[in-house]
């Protein structure tokens, strides 16, 4: 039980959202768009969240799917936000070296946060194909690229923040 | 108007969003606002950092609004993702002082909380503008059914975008009315389009795409209306139904300015013949 505490709190406190005054009447499962990819749905995030079911929850799909639309937030009679609780579980699940369930999407935010460590801002030719190879998924839309690249909408050179030194500061200080 | 706002370009500016930025630009001058952009911006962190890291997605927000507070006037923000995350970043900055005194401490700097964050729908469909928009609408949008398509980013949390109402907002819908369009009611205004799961994950994109698609068909719409360039990016990209168009692309289209024949053929479902 005591784990089970820790884990309900540290939630509460990365999150800032009462967990606890969750009493399941599943509004956020109702609406959520994202609910047919998720192994748990986002009502019993919460209720495992509340019941210490830590390993379960970081080692989820739920915590990737979630596109963090705040739909269920929106409807919450509790006023309960589910997003920012998921950036916490996915937070913790990479804090503790536990291997992401869906791995696609980290590779996918990790590429992108590196484009921004690198030019102070996404350059979308070189964050695509990071994207492609840390996910091995070479051929799924090379169709759409190329589109997109002849309609002038996948600029080949970089554009650079100015003040680089603040930006890197910022990515050591949240660790990244 | 004598008006002048900071302007925050974002990433998408000179990508996928090009076009959107370009009508937009020109709606502005029309109106005679004046746009000041930053002298030196990040990317947001759009919708990945925070996967990773809310601090990081809070710095790279909060980097922005330490920029926009020098310039001491109201920054607008086009991309309905980075008006998102800038909001989130100034709501913890104005009522999280624990937050607050973390951030001040990272970027060298002193929070006044003077400025404000605002979409570019915060600024265009202000009641006190419709007058000068109508008066500038050289060829009304007669005949053309729209429906607007508000998506998640302008909208939620209603705490920090302080939108009119989240489950049915009424701002681009009162503009396109205001334009001449036929605007009609539907029930999918601020349903999600999967966002970045457009890059990771198409096909379960194109289901919530579609079905926002389906509803838009039944309703009877000629093209769906939004303010958001991802919306537009996965609407437009993963079905072949219907055409998607940025706001002021259609309120361009309603000034005639701009160079809209070019704007047309970004799109993958091209717009030309509606008009």
């Amino acid at each position: 039980m005591i784990m089970a505490d820790n884990f309900l709190q540290q939630v509460m406190e990365e999150s800032g959202q009462p967990v606890n005054l969750c009493y399941q009447c599943r509004k956020c499962s109702a609406g959520c768009p994202m609910v047919d990819e998720f192994d748990f749905p986002p009502n019993m995030v919460i209720r495992m969240v509340q019941l210490g079911q830590r390993d379960a929850l970081l080692k989820s799909k739920a915590i990737w799917m979630c596109v963090s639309c705040e739909t269920c937030g929106t409807r919450c009679p509790n006023e309960i936000r589910i997003a920012p609780i998921m950036d916490s579980l996915r937070a913790q699940c990479l804090n503790e070296g536990i291997t992401p369930a869906d791995s696609v999407t980290v590779a996918l935010h990790s590429s992108f946060i590196n484009s921004i460590k690198t030019f102070g801002r996404l350059h979308e030719a070189t964050m695509l194909m990071a994207y492609k190879w840390k996910s091995k998924n070479f051929t799924s839309d090379l169709d759409v690229g190329l589109k997109l690249f002849l309609k002038g909408k996948i600029p080949l050179m970089p554009k650079k923040s100015r003040n680089m030194a603040k930006i890197k500061e910022i990515f050591k200080e949240a660790g990244k | 108007m004598g008006e002048i706002y900071s302007y925050y370009p974002g990433c998408t500016s000179h990508s996928t969003a090009i076009e959107y930025i370009e009508a937009s630009l020109a709606v502005i001058e029309a109106l005679g606002i004046e746009l000041r952009e930053l002298p030196d911006w990040c990317c947001c962190g759009a919708a990945s950092a925070h996967n990773l890291s809310s601090a990081l997605a809070l710095g790279l927000s909060a980097f922005n609004i330490c920029e926009a507070q020098k310039e001491k006037t109201d920054l607008l923000i086009p991309c309905a993702g980075c008006y998102n995350n800038l909001s989130r970043a100034d709501h913890a900055l104005r009522y999280n002082p624990e937050e607050k005194e973390q951030l001040e401490k990272l970027l060298g700097f002193s929070y006044t909380g003077e400025i404000k964050m605002l979409s570019l729908v915060d600024v265009l469909a202000r009641e006190k503008l419709r007058p000068a928009i109508r008066e500038r609408v050289k060829k009304p949008l007669a005949d053309l059914k729209v429906v607007c398509y508000y998506g998640c980013a302008i909208v939620r949390p209603a705490e920090i975008t302080g939108v009119d109402d989240p489950e049915n907002p009424m701002r681009l819908d009162t503009m396109m009315a205001d334009l001449g369009a036929e605007v009609i009611d539907w029930s999918c205004k601020v349903d999600c389009c999967g966002a970045d799961l457009g890059l990771t994950y198409p096909e379960k994109t194109a289901k919530l795409v579609n079905k926002i698609v389906d509803y838009a068909e039944a309703a009877g719409a000629d093209c769906l209306v939004t303010s958001c360039a991802l919306c537009e990016a996965n609407i437009d990209i993963r079905q072949q139904r219907l055409p998607i168009l940025f706001f002021t692309e259609l309120m361009a289209e309603a000034f005639q300015i701009g160079d809209r024949q070019r704007w047309w053929k970004k799109h993958f479902n091209n717009p030309a013949n509606l008009f």
